[in-house]
């Protein structure tokens, strides 16, 4: 019950934190500002490799390497797609 | 309860902290574009922390894993490096999705050790599952629906899928997922429970997206990312793991934030987006009563003789520049006005391309400077002193009509108001009604020009006459 009450502690924290800083991203930045985001999601990455260290059978270990799949796209995929749009908005010269 | 996967190491969870640290300071440096880049750095090397720091708690089998983050890896980087900047909302709605399934598979691969072991799963981590499996699965199958229609899948229609008794079946199937999830709390040793919510759910994820379209897609796609957050964090209860927690609450604090940035900048409330049909107001004006005569067509010659003595243009994209591929002849023709003498700003609606930002990002690819973008509220006082306004692939955000008649379906959204500028120049395929279904008085008025064509292939011609010029 406390490591509940701990875990919501973060919870509600981290909701206030990402609410004053997402509100001071200007729309230019939005789209990168998603894709970014998108990219921490894949925070997943995270969970599926504890996944996969604890599995014990082959469905566990098939249901982990998916997720790690899954998610390493997300992380891979987001945060390089990001750099590109946003090296876009670099002043040239 | 899980506590398989708690890890007791106080330096991994100095880790997570220093990780969620550094999500933190990268969306702190998207604020600006001059911080931006190294913001995404940091927020990369957190997720390489968190990632490393996990690998080495636990001695684990490597080969699954790094088996698993190479395909995703090489995936993830192709993809992002071979994406067109006008597809990017199609790409982060599939990455949304990957977020989401990732989450219903571990999630469902936790309860599954956890059932093998002795105690069965406690209350915490039964909840937090079923959480899990409903948002990580409505977030899978509705950001595959988003990702079908923008990218124009023969199978998904890009428009709104309207069938009789729709809202009472999708009543009805998010009821089976509450009853569902319910049969799983009560019963948290039946994995198949589990597998029926994230069923269900998928269902349900179809049938919330298919009635979407069009200029609704950015308020959907913003909703979606705020799903895959929502659905980490809830992983993070399964797995009592304080850096999912809060990854996955910053995301779905973004994704709300921008929902609801989506939703003002079309005056409408996220039910109506959501569930609401928008079609043309029943009682409204007819084409030929709004265009009757009035529409006067113009060549690149005599557009070119407008730019020849203006000081200042203002122009306005739309997502039909984008789908004509025009942004970089309409750079061309920016750097030509601004060598004749002519400031050139551009004006964005927020809700102008098919996710938020997407416009900037458009521009920011053809090389123009983003202090050059103005945003609606910044650039509409100014409008009256623009010797012209060049609307290029955009309708129903200059639709004076939104200001003016209190019936329009649009009625109360606000627009740039191009019709304040001494004239306006509109590039646009034909008189037809953008996604509100509605014709545009701005068409018709006096100080309006129609340029009637291919936005690339316009603009080229401008750029061309005004060279002759």
């Amino acid at each position: 019950m406390e490591l509940l009450i701990l875990l919501l502690t973060i919870f509600a924290l981290a909701i206030f934190v990402g609410w004053e800083i997402i509100t001071k991203v200007p729309p230019t930045l939005h789209t990168p500002l998603m894709s970014g985001s998108n990219a921490i999601s894949g925070i997943a990455i995270v969970g599926a490799i504890l996944s996969a260290s604890t599995s014990n059978d082959t469905v566990t270990t098939v249901l982990a390497f998916l997720a790690l799949v899954f998610a390493t796209i997300n992380v891979v995929g987001g945060f390089l797609v990001t750099h590109r749009m946003l090296d876009m908005f670099r002043k040239k010269g | 309860m899980g506590n398989e996967f708690l890890i007791d190491t106080g330096l991994v969870n100095l880790a997570y902290l220093v990780a969620s640290i550094l999500f933190i300071l990268g969306i702190k440096g998207l604020t600006h574009p001059r911080t931006a880049v190294r913001g995404n750095f940091l927020g990369a090397m957190g997720m390489l922390l968190a990632a490393l720091a996990t690998l080495l708690a636990k001695g684990l089998d490597f080969r699954v894993i790094l088996a698993g983050i190479v395909v995703g890896g090489l995936i993830g980087a192709v993809a992002a490096a071979r994406v067109q900047m006008t597809a990017m909302p199609q790409m982060v709605a599939i990455f949304n999705g990957f977020g989401g399934i990732a989450s219903v598979l571990v999630a469902g691969g936790a309860l599954a050790i956890v059932l093998r072991g002795q105690a069965p799963p406690g209350l915490q981590m039964i909840i937090a599952t079923a959480a899990s499996g409903l948002i990580g699965a409505v977030t899978f199958t509705g950001s595959v629906v988003a990702f079908g229609k923008l990218q124009g899948l023969k199978l998904f229609p890009s428009s709104q899928v309207i069938f009789p008794g729709q809202k009472p079946l999708n009543a009805l199937v998010a009821l089976a997922t509450v009853g569902a999830s319910v049969w799983l709390v009560s019963d948290p040793t039946d994995i198949v429970a589990y597998w029926t919510v994230c069923g269900i759910s998928a269902l349900l994820g179809i049938l919330l997206v298919i009635p979407i379209g069009g200029a609704d897609m950015p308020v959907v796609i913003a909703l979606l990312n705020s799903y895959s957050g929502l659905a980490a964090a809830a992983t993070g209860f399964v797995l009592n793991n304080n850096v999912l927690i809060i990854s996955g609450s910053l995301v779905g604090a973004s994704g709300v934030i921008l929902t609801s940035i989506m939703c003002k900048a079309m005056n409408r409330s996220l039910t109506h987006v959501l569930f609401g049909v928008l079609g043309p107001a029943a009682d409204g004006p007819s084409a030929d009563d709004v265009y009757g005569g009035n529409v006067k067509s113009a060549s690149p010659e005599e557009v070119a003789m407008l730019f020849d003595s203006a000081q200042r243009a203002v122009i306005v994209p739309g997502y039909g520049m984008a789908v004509a591929q025009a942004q970089h002849a309409v750079r061309d023709l920016t750097n030509l006005l601004e060598s004749r003498g002519c400031s050139v700003e551009f004006a964005i609606h927020p809700v102008a391309g098919r996710m938020p930002g997407h416009m900037n990002v458009l521009l920011a690819e053809a090389d123009i400077e983003y202090d050059k973008l103005k945003e609606m509220d910044e650039i509409n006082p100014t409008l009256e002193q623009a010797d012209v306004a060049l609307v290029i692939g955009a309708n129903d955000v200059v639709n004076p009509v939104a200001r003016t008649d209190p019936s329009s379906p649009i009625a109360g959204m606000p627009i740039i108001d191009v019709d304040k500028a001494r004239t306006v120049v509109v590039v646009k395929r034909s008189l037809s009604p953008g996604f509100a279904g509605i014709p545009n008085p701005l068409f018709a008025m006096d100080n309006t020009l129609m340029m009637f064509g291919d936005g690339k292939k316009a603009i080229v011609e401008l750029i061309a006459a005004l060279k002759e010029s």
